[in-house]
C-alpha cells in the first residue's frame, strides 16, 4: 500500500506527465495534427510490417497462365496496383518503399538536428569568434544550392544508403543551428546560467545540462519539419536516379515509371508512390505544426 | 583573510570603450566578519564581489592588483583553477535575484544535489539527498520540498533555497549580492538574521553587497562604502552610521529613515554616480558634493585614515564634524542643487 502511494506520489510529481498532457490536449483540440498522426501510424506499421505483407517478391517478374510477362497490367484482383512494365507487382513494391522512406527521413533529421544543435549551443554560448566562424560557415551552407550539392556529393562518395543520409544531414543542419543559436542567446544570459557558472559548472556542463534542456522543445520541433524535408530529398534525389539500385524506395518507383515512359499513362503505378511521398510529408508536417504551438503558444490564439 | 589591493576591473563596451568598474580598490575582510558594500546602482559593488570568483562576463576583464585569499592570488589562477578549487568551496554566491537562479527544468533538490556530487568526490547520491534536505530544514524550508522545481517556489522560499545551495559546501566565503531586495521586509528580516546565525555556525565570512542602508546596520561588522568604482570610506558598523566622514557616507545616511526620529525629512542627495568611461582626475563625488572646494576638482583624494581601520578619501575628512553638521540640514542638499541649476541657466 505504501509502495502504491509512493509510486502514485511519484506519479503526480512527474513534470513530464504535464508535457505529455499539454501535448495530448493539443493533438484533442487540433484536427489537423489529429489526420497527420493518423497518417503517420500507418505509414509507421507499413515500414515495419511492410516486407512481411507483400503479397510477392517485388523484383520478380510475374507471367500469367500462359507464361508471357504480364506487363503494365491496370489493377487486378491478384495484382491489387497493377504491374510495371517489366511485371513486376506494383503494391508489393508500394508496401516495401515506405520503410527507405521512413528510415532515411528519420536517421537523416536525427543526424541533422543533432549537428545543429550543437553548432547552435556552441556558437551562442562561446560567442566570439567562435561564433562568428560557425554562423559564417552556416552561412555558407544556406547558400548552397541543397539538391545539386546533394547529387555532386553522393556521386563523389557512392550512392549507398549511408551515404544519402549522411549527404541529407550535412545540408539540412543549418536551419536548426540557426534556430537554436538564437534561442540559446536568450537563455544562456538567464540569471542562473550566471548561477551555474559561479558554482564551478565546466562550459560543456553549462551547455548541454543546462542551456540543453531549455531549448529542447525547440529542437524535437526541428526535428519533425527536417523529417519532412529530409523525406521529400530522398524521393528527389531517388526520382533523378542517384540512389543506390538495390534501394526500393517511392521516389526509385516515380523513377522507374518516367524511365518506363508511361508516366502520362500508367497512373496505377504513379499514383501509389507520388501520393504517398505527399501524404506522408503532410503528415509530419501536421505534427509539426501541433509541436509548435506547444512551444510557441502564441500561435494558440 | 581576503586582501584585496588596488584593484582595478574595466568592461569592454560594443563602442570600444572601457568601462573602470573597480577603480583602485583596497579592502581587507577577517574571518567570521561580515562586511557590508553599501552604494547606488552602478557604483561596481556587484562587479567587485563577482571579480573575486572571476564572473566578469566576456567583456570584463581585471587590469590591476591583486586579491590574495588564504595565500593565493585569485587574480592569477586559470578558469580551471577557479571553477574546481575557489568557486561554491570556497566562495559562494547568493546572487540577486533567487527565483530566477535556479534552472526551472531539474528540481531544486537536484540541483543541490548536482552541486555536492559536483564538487565533492565519494559522496552516493543518497547521502547528497539527505544533505540536501538537511540543509532544507537549516532553512526553515520543509524537507519534502526538495522534491519541488522552482516555479513552485514563492520568492521568499527560493531565496530560502538558495543560501541552502550557497551553504551546501560550507564555504569560507558567501558572497550575498541584495539578497533579499526581491522580499518583504518582514521575509527580509528573518532570512538576514538566518543568514547571520548560519554564518556563525559555518564560521564563514561573509560579503553583503546592498543598496539598503538599513540592511547593512542591522547585519554587517563593518560597511565599505562605494562610489564610481572606489571605496570612499570604509569603518565598523558603528562608526559609518554615527560618525562618518565623508560627505557622501552623510548624505547616504540622510537618504535613509531612522525609526527614532519622530519627524524627519528624507533628504535624496542630487544628482546620479558617474559614468565610469574615462574617469577624469578628480574627486569622482564633487560634482555632486556641496561641499567641493577647488582642490576637489584637481586630484583624487588619498585615503586618510583615523584609526581602527577607519579610512575615508576626501580631501576635508578632517572636518568630518562640521560637514556632517552641515549635512543633517536638508538645504545643504537642496541649495547645491538650486545653485547648480542656476549656473546652468547662466551658462546657456
Amino acid at each position: 500500500m505504501a509502495l502504491l502511494q509512493a509510486i502514485v506520489e511519484r506519479a503526480r510529481r512527474f513534470q513530464g506527465q504535464k508535457l505529455v498532457t499539454k501535448v495530448y490536449e493539443l493533438y484533442r483540440t487540433d484536427n489537423l495534427a489529429k489526420i497527420g498522426m493518423f497518417l503517420f501510424g500507418v505509414y509507421l506499421l507499413m515500414a515495419i510490417f511492410g516486407p512481411l505483407l507483400a503479397p510477392y517478391d517485388p523484383l520478380t517478374i510475374n507471367k500469367d497462365a500462359s507464361d508471357s510477362v504480364i506487363r503494365l497490367s491496370e489493377p487486378t484482383a491478384n495484382h491489387w496496383f497493377g504491374t510495371t512494365n517489366y511485371g513486376r507487382d506494383i503494391f508489393s513494391q508500394w508496401l516495401i518503399g515506405a520503410r527507405i522512406s521512413l528510415v532515411v527521413g528519420s536517421v537523416a533529421a536525427l543526424f541533422a538536428t543533432t549537428l545543429g544543435t550543437v553548432i547552435g549551443l556552441t556558437a551562442a554560448y562561446y560567442g566570439g569568434w567562435v561564433d562568428d566562424i560557425l554562423m559564417r560557415f552556416t552561412d555558407l551552407v544556406y547558400g548552397l544550392p541543397g539538391l545539386p550539392f546533394v547529387i555532386a556529393l553522393v556521386f563523389i562518395l557512392g550512392s549507398s544508403l549511408m551515404n544519402i543520409i549522411l549527404v541529407i544531414a550535412l545540408i539540412q543542419w543549418r536551419i536548426t543551428a540557426r534556430v537554436i543559436r538564437s534561442e540559446a542567446l536568450s537563455i544562456k544570459e538567464r540569471p542562473y546560467i550566471e548561477s551555474a557558472e559561479s558554482i564551478g559548472a565546466s562550459d560543456a556542463r553549462i551547455i548541454f545540462l543546462h542551456i540543453l534542456p531549455n531549448v529542447l522543445p525547440l529542437v524535437i520541433l526541428y526535428m519533425a519539419l527536417t523529417t519532412a524535408w529530409s523525406i521529400l530529398m530522398e524521393a528527389s534525389i531517388s526520382f533523378l536516379g542517384f540512389a543506390a539500385p538495390n534501394q526500393l524506395s517511392w521516389g526509385r518507383m516515380m523513377y522507374q515509371v518516367y524511365n518506363a515512359g508511361v508516366i502520362r499513362d500508367a497512373w496505377w503505378w504513379v499514383l501509389p508512390p507520388g501520393l504517398s511521398i505527399m501524404l506522408l510529408v503532410m503528415s509530419v508536417f501536421f505534427i509539426g505544426r501541433a509541436l509548435e504551438k506547444v512551444t510557441n503558444p502564441d500561435l494558440r490564439h | 583573510m581576503l586582501e584585496i589591493e588596488n584593484l582595478n576591473v574595466r568592461y569592454e563596451t560594443d563602442q570600444g570603450e572601457a568601462v573602470h568598474a573597480v577603480d583602485g580598490v583596497d579592502l581587507t575582510l577577517q574571518p567570521n566578519e561580515t562586511l557590508g558594500l553599501v552604494g547606488e546602482s552602478g557604483c561596481g559593488k556587484t562587479t567587485l564581489a563577482k571579480s573575486l570568483i572571476g564572473l566578469l562576463g566576456r567583456n570584463g576583464e581585471i587590469v590591476d592588483g591583486s586579491i590574495d585569499f588564504k595565500g593565493r592570488d585569485l587574480t592569477t589562477l586559470s578558469k580551471g583553477e577557479l571553477r574546481k578549487e575557489i568557486r561554491w568551496k570556497e566562495i559562494s554566491m547568493i546572487p540577486q535575484n533567487a527565483m530566477n537562479g535556479f534552472d526551472p527544468v531539474y528540481t531544486v533538490g537536484k540541483q543541490i544535489v548536482q552541486v555536492i556530487r559536483h564538487h565533492e568526490e565519494g559522496v552516493t547520491k543518497d547521502e547528497a539527498w539527505d544533505r540536501a534536505r538537511e540543509l532544507f530544514e537549516q532553512l526553515g524550508l520543509e524537507e519534502e520540498r526538495v522534491e519541488d522545481y522552482p516555479h513552485q517556489f514563492s520568492g521568499g522560499m527560493a531565496q530560502r533555497a538558495m543560501i541552502a545551495l550557497a551553504i551546501s559546501l560550507n564555504p569560507t566565503i558567501l558572497l550575498a549580492d541584495e539578497p533579499t531586495t526581491a522580499l518583504d521586509v518582514v521575509i527580509q528580516d528573518r532570512i538576514l538574521r538566518r543568514i547571520n546565525e548560519l554564518q556563525n555556525e559555518l564560521n564563514s565570512s561573509m560579503i553583503l553587497v546592498t543598496h539598503d542602508m538599513s540592511v547593512v546596520a542591522e547585519t554587517c561588522d563593518r560597511i565599505a562604502v562605494m562610489y564610481g568604482g572606489r571605496i570612499v570610506e570604509c569603518a565598523d558598523t558603528e562608526t559609518i552610521l554615527k560618525n562618518p566622514k565623508h560627505p557622501y557616507t552623510i548624505g547616504l545616511r540622510n537618504a535613509f529613515p531612522d525609526i527614532t526620529e519622530e519627524s524627519q525629512e528624507l533628504v535624496s542627495i542630487p544628482g546620479a554616480p558617474p559614468e565610469l568611461v574615462d574617469p577624469v582626475d578628480e574627486c569622482r563625488f564633487a560634482p555632486r558634493c556641496p561641499f567641493a572646494k577647488t582642490e576637489c576638482w584637481d586630484g583624487h583624494p588619498d585615503a586618510t585614515h583615523f584609526g581602527d581601520g577607519h579610512r575615508a578619501e576626501c580631501f576635508r575628512a578632517h572636518e568630518g564634524e562640521q560637514l556632517r553638521a552641515a549635512g543633517e540640514d536638508p538645504e545643504t542638499w537642496t541649495d547645491m542643487q538650486d545653485e547648480k541649476q542656476a549656473s546652468e541657466v547662466s551658462h546657456d
